[in-house]
């Protein structure tokens, strides 16, 4: 594997599960020798306030302990977000942006004022969380979406890390759910 | 070789405590250590541990429950963070004091008030002078490895200290981040079963009294004692190193040179931002600047000879502190390393920069502008301020 | 006594010796002594009971003196003391007289 960083901003709102998001790309990210980062940046922890998370998958040790402020990759679980901040900050021009909203995605790249060499991506995240999970948890097909965008590994591998991380835990119900969540946010996910 | 991991600095702390199974736990929580706890104690209930923990009600009484069971002649660790960290003082005194080698992880934080929950050096630095060893580490990996080999450098036969182990509170405390857990019974087979060398209250063969007055005929006596025994330090901790080198392929001694041998400029930094201090000397490097690093791993018993050593040919230093001496003029550790390097005759130029207090980020370009500031005072340009606040709104 | 260098002390400063309090003898501090008058001692022990310093000698559960190594001259043994008769068997005098 070459020399790589992928660093990823994640923007959710508290309570959406953003931040837990963030840890099971990172997890899933593990496998192949990579190297992970998954901290969101914290403060009053309240539910519905905006936050920020962040991801670093490299291919090195990864010694930057700072917060993501060149995002390859922004990923937006609340669209109401788009009005309250600017999530392009700091975005290179080949960064790609990966918005959770049902409109289309030339609607959000006119809205957030995409550079042309950057890519915008939508994915009604919070539609096919009630449809798989029965409620609004769009952190999970959130994640399908990014494993399809960042190309950093297949929608298998996340589905089996997936399984295995949540089968300690859950209800093969809740599991069957998140499957599905994932792999409709990897196929369903739509650049314009 | 264990296998690749995403573990918070709280999770490897904890998970090297499940190793050393401490006879004693005595805790209290406090942010953002907590979970240091809040993790071994799922270790205690699934009976992965034998640990007897006592969840005492401040942490004084924590510490003393703590300085109780070491007495009595039991492996014991706890884990505490900037209030908790300084509500403990008092008490540090006396298990350093007794010589109990109690183990402790800190998740080093701001202290109040203001309040914050956040990471800076405030706590640690406040208890630098309490007579325990104190280790630093910069990331989730470090805390696992220094935890474990803290148990064999506070238990060694020839210390019997107790030993402090911090992690950046939050930046390492709860970031996800890769590392490796050695296998449990190469881990469990570096730690060792506990050992009492020396005697304990517990020993009713052997009856003993701890904690007797020592007035002036003996005070002083025994602080020169221990200040001794601070100086046998050095030597246990880069021995054990050594050993743990071999077992884990990661190299531990008593501060990290990172490309240092033939640095003109350079930065002493300590925890989480030497890691994103690294990446700008590599940064530096790349542009034909010898720019270098030494990290601080042992801040108790600071190594002022060994430092002197590696920083002597270096043209400009700069030291940056996360917390502050107020009324002292400079940063704690600036004055360590002033202190180091004042019996050389010709001396490097210092500066001290104050950043990140209360969890104000560090980010690459505070590295930058201090390395380019220690450019132009290795080309011989004049120091401005010696101390300055850094990433501080004018 | 001589005095240890910081090379000879314990670690922790613990003390080793069970009873070693025994080696340090405070008989010296007294200024007031007690002294026994055996016909007036009803053996009710009362001197044994309260002396704080275990510095009433006993043999087979009876009263035979005082130990003046350890006596401090606190005069309880004296106050407590309840006689024969009015006629007190402990009486505190001035040292060294």
């Amino acid at each position: 594997m070459a020399d790589s960083l992928v660093e990823i901003r994640w923007h959710g709102r508290g309570g959406q599960g953003t931040v837990t998001a963030a840890k099971v790309f990172a997890d899933a990210c593990l496998s192949g020798g990579r190297y992970t980062q998954a901290f969101p940046e914290y403060g009053p922890e309240r539910a519905g306030a905006p936050l920020k998370a962040y991801n670093r998958i490299g291919s090195k040790q990864l010694r930057l302990h700072c917060p993501v402020t060149k995002p390859n990759i922004v990923s937006v679980v609340d669209a109401t977000l788009l009005d309250a901040i600017d999530i392009t900050d700091g975005a290179p021009d080949d960064a790609s942006f990966i918005i959770n909203t049902s409109k289309e995605p030339k609607e959000i790249r006119a809205k957030i004022k995409a550079k042309s060499t950057q890519k915008v991506f939508t994915i009604d995240a919070t539609t096919i969380s009630v449809d798989t999970i029965g409620r609004v948890m769009p952190n999970t097909p959130m994640v399908g979406a990014l494993t399809k965008v960042s190309g950093l590994l297949s929608l298998e591998h996340v589905l089996e890390d997936m399984t295995k991380s949540f089968g300690k835990k859950f209800s093969q119900k809740i599991i069957d759910g998140n499957i599905q969540a994932v792999t409709r946010g990897f196929g369903e996910v739509k650049e314009g | 070789m264990g296998k690749k991991i995403g573990i918070t600095g709280n999770e490897a702390i904890a998970n090297a405590m499940r190793i050393a199974n401490p006879d004693v736990c005595g805790a209290f929580p406090i942010t953002p250590a907590t979970e240091i706890m809040q993790r071994f104690c799922t270790f205690v209930s699934n009976g992965e541990v034998k640990t007897e923990t006592v969840l005492a009600e401040s942490e004084h009484s924590a510490m003393s429950a703590c300085i109780g069971a070491s007495a009595a002649g039991g492996r014991v660790a706890t884990a505490t963070a900037a209030q908790g960290l300084a509500l403990m003082w008092e008490m540090l005194f006396i298990a350093s004091g007794l010589r109990l080698p109690i183990v402790m992880g800190v998740a080093n934080r701001a202290l109040s008030a203001p309040l914050n929950i956040h990471g800076d050096h405030s706590d640690g630095m406040g208890a630098r002078d309490c007579g325990w060893i104190h280790l630093y580490c910069e990331d989730a990996q470090e805390g696992y490895d220094n935890m474990l080999q803290a148990f064999r450098i506070g238990e060694h036969k020839d210390l019997r200290l107790p030993v402090m182990v911090g992690i950046d509170g939050f930046i390492t405390s709860h970031s996800i981040q890769t590392a490796e857990y050695l296998d449990d019974d190469v881990a469990r087979k570096f730690v060792g079963e506990y050992q009492q060398t020396l005697p304990a209250l517990l020993d009713i063969k052997n009856p003993v009294s701890m904690g007797a007055l020592i007035l002036t005929d003996y005070y002083h006596e025994y602080r020169k004692a221990h200040e001794q025994v601070m100086m046998r330090v050095f030597k246990v901790v880069e021995d054990i190193g050594k050993e743990f080198e071999k077992i884990s392929g990661r190299p531990y001694g008593l501060f990290e040179s990172y490309r240092l041998e033939d640095a003109e400029v350079a930065i002493v930094v300590m925890s989480s931002a030497a890691g994103t201090t690294k990446e700008v000397v590599d940064e530096y490097r790349a542009k034909g600047i010898k720019a270098g690093l030494l990290k601080p791993r042992l801040y108790r018993p600071f190594p002022y000879t060994q430092i002197a050593e590696a920083l002597k040919h270096v043209k400009a230093i700069a030291v940056l502190d996360r917390a502050d001496c107020w009324g002292g003029s400079y940063g704690p550790l600036f004055t360590d390393i002033t202190g180091a390097l004042y019996g050389l005759d010709k001396k490097p130029v210092l500066i001290n920069k104050i950043y990140g207090l209360g969890g104000r980020d560090y980010m690459p370009d505070q590295a930058e502008y201090t390395f380019n500031e220690l450019i132009d005072l290795a080309k011989g340009g004049k120091v401005k301020a010696v101390k300055e606040y850094i990433g501080v709104r004018e | 006594m001589k005095l240890k260098t910081w090379k000879e002390l314990p670690a922790g400063a613990v003390i080793t010796e069970p009873g070693s309090a025994r080696n340090f003898k405070t008989g010296s501090w007294r200024s007031y002594r007690p002294r026994w008058i055996e016909e007036n001692c009803i053996q009710c022990l009362f001197c044994w009971v309260y002396c704080p310093d275990m510095s009433i000698v006993t043999k087979e559960g009876k009263m035979t003196g005082i130990d003046y190594d350890f006596c401090k001259g606190c005069g309880i043994c004296a106050l407590e003391c309840p006689g024969k008769k009015g006629q007190k068997a402990l009486v505190m005098e001035e040292e060294g007289k």
